[in-house]
């Protein structure tokens, strides 16, 4: 807009700038794919090679030989769970809290935002004496139950946004028609906040996906998630580079996936709604 | 009349509506709590469980006296201190370079490049965080020595592996300020800034006048979950340094952690746990005041 000059210097240095911000972002990305591809020799090397010739060898070993496959497999069956449940017990109450005005809905908005804040190991310690009372260490079941503490109140957030956005009329038309209050969540409302309802989802399964405190203290082997996995690499003296990597990119890229399906959506979901 | 029928039919289906969400979270989430309170309050060692007995606020007395508890607390905030400065700066230039025009598609680039720190696996971070600064095969050395810089023992030093962690936290959280901040700066209407853009060449005073106000819902948002997060920060921590060497890189639940799980002391731990949930609840009191006004009407 102003002089054609000044805006193409300009427009260069502003291209140079962005370039170095994507480099800044992708590299370390980067670094852990070529080093995944490395042999454990070429790993060790001192200074790091650039150039070489790749190898897949890590990834079989890992998967085969070191059960991560397993690991990602639990990790699976874990985040899918609990998605599962999240939005199944959080949707209907996100539609309360949008629907209706009760006493106390002020303190319960308050508890659920909480939960979003609190450690996990304010909740793994208590939680690792209880369930190893019962007898449930090492099952998916209770990882499945206390992911739920992070992923209702994101669900519950989420999806109470989405029915606000959701006009009135509909309900109230239904309503004149003899629908029940179940009938109209159910068949016209849910339908249409079905978008919200995916995107908590997805939030849902990568918070999952990505923990590693409750899976480090609740589980030992038959329901130990990836990342775990990935650390218990880290014990004894001579790491194993290459494999370590290996996991790692097998842990983070369904999450980059779904993170960048998502990317629109990410900013209101990780400040559960404050900014839109 | 057909008003009080309409609202206690609605009373009861809300009841329904929310009961299923509410008493899971307090069976899975309020319960243990209680739980760790009663815990809190006993000699409860996991080396030594037939000896578990009362003993009043003995572990809250022994938390609050006791050095490495306040270092570890003050170790969390000095990280906030560094760190959320960084990132709200840094990422408010990203912001501002994101949302003048022109460069559409290196610019849609960027934004999902920056998807990628946030996305990573905490825990993915902190391995190659192992990886990537380590003394001998680190590239970062690597990169250093052709500028002539180094080698440094990132890992190694006390200082250093806490400058490590300042790094990481920046690496992975400014690209949440940037996009943050652009949310901000989209909400101003358009004829307001072009409007300011006649009046004066000064970029800052466009920022510090027109733009300011649209950014502030953001920035407060930003410095509430940037500490919440903070207190919670363990996965990445744990994974790079496992909060050494010595006690340099021990954040309060790295350290709560290894009270409970390494020490076997979960009488203290569970202390040290509640005293940190009364820090969290209080910063969540001002969460809510601030941030969420529109829900208490």
């Amino acid at each position: 807009m102003s002089g054609r000059g000044s805006t193409g210097g300009s427009v260069a240095a502003q291209a140079l700038l962005l370039g170095l911000i994507i480099l800044l972002c992708v590299f370390p990305f980067y670094w852990m794919v070529t080093t995944s591809l490395k042999t454990q020799v070429l790993a060790l090397e001192s200074p790091p090679v650039w150039l070489f010739q790749p190898t897949l060898a890590n990834y079989a070993e890992v998967l085969f030989d070191d059960e991560v496959g397993r690991t990602l497999i639990n990790s699976l069956i874990v985040a899918v769970c609990t998605t599962a449940l999240a939005v199944s017990l959080g949707a209907p109450a996100a539609y309360a809290l949008a629907r209706f005005e009760f006493r106390g809905k002020r303190e319960l908005w308050f508890w659920f935002v909480t939960n979003r804040m609190v450690s996990p190991i304010v909740l793994a310690l208590p939680f690792f004496l209880i369930v190893r009372n019962l007898g449930l260490l090492d099952t998916h079941v209770v990882l499945i139950l206390i992911y739920l503490t992070f992923n209702l109140p994101i669900v519950i957030w989420i999806c109470t946004d989405q029915f606000r956005s959701i006009p009135r009329d509909l309900d109230e038309a239904a309503r004149l028609e003899g629908a029940s209050q179940w009938r109209i969540f159910r068949s016209i409302c849910l339908p249409l906040a079905m978008p919200g309802v995916a995107v908590s989802a997805i939030f849902s399964f990568i918070f999952s996906w990505n923990e590693l405190m409750f899976a480090l203290v609740l589980t030992r082997t038959d329901a130990k998630t990836a990342p775990a996995m990935a650390v218990s690499f880290m014990e004894g003296y001579d790491l194993p580079y290459g494999k370590i990597m290996a996991t790692s990119t097998l842990i983070v890229i369904p999450v980059l996936v779904f993170a960048l399906i998502a990317s629109r959506q990410l900013v209101r979901g990780l400040t559960m709604g404050a900014v839109k | 009349m057909a008003e009080p029928v309409t609202r206690s039919s609605g009373r009861w289906a809300a009841a329904g509506f929310l009961a299923p969400a509410v008493v899971s979270l307090a069976v899975i989430g309020l319960a243990p709590l209680g739980f760790a309170v009663w815990t809190s309050l006993h000699d409860y060692n996991l080396t030594n469980l037939r000896n578990v007995r009362f003993i009043g606020l003995e572990n809250y007395t022994a938390s609050l006296t006791d050095p490495v508890f306040w270092d570890a607390l003050g170790r969390t905030f000095l990280l906030l201190g560094f760190a959320l400065p960084l990132q709200l700066g840094l990422g408010l230039l990203i912001a501002l370079l994101l949302h003048r025009p022109g460069l559409g598609f290196l610019k849609t680039l960027t934004r999902l490049g920056l998807v990628i720190p946030m996305a990573t696996t905490y825990a993915v971070v902190g391995l190659l965080g192992q990886v990537m600064f380590n003394l001998k095969y680190g590239v970062v050395n690597q990169l250093l020595g052709f500028v002539g810089i180094g080698p440094i023992d990132w890992l190694g030093n006390p200082d250093m592996a806490f400058a490590t962690i300042v790094f990481w936290d920046v690496w992975q959280w400014t690209p949440f300020c940037a996009l943050v901040f652009l949310a901000g700066l989209t909400t101003v209407p358009g004829e307001i800034e072009e409007a300011a853009r006649l009046e004066t060449k000064s970029g800052w005073t466009i920022v510090r006048y027109v733009q300011l106000p649209y950014l502030l819902p953001g920035l407060t948002a930003l410095l509430i979950l940037r500490t919440a997060d903070t207190l919670k920060l363990f996965d990445m921590v744990f994974t790079m340094t496992r909060g050494g060497p010595g006690s340099s890189t021990e954040l309060i639940s790295l350290m709560i952690q290894r009270i409970g799980f390494r020490a076997f002391d979960q009488g203290l731990a569970s202390a040290q746990a509640v005293l940190l949930l009364i820090i969290t609840i209080v910063l969540s009191r001002l969460y809510i005041r601030i941030v969420y006004r529109e829900v208490s009407t």
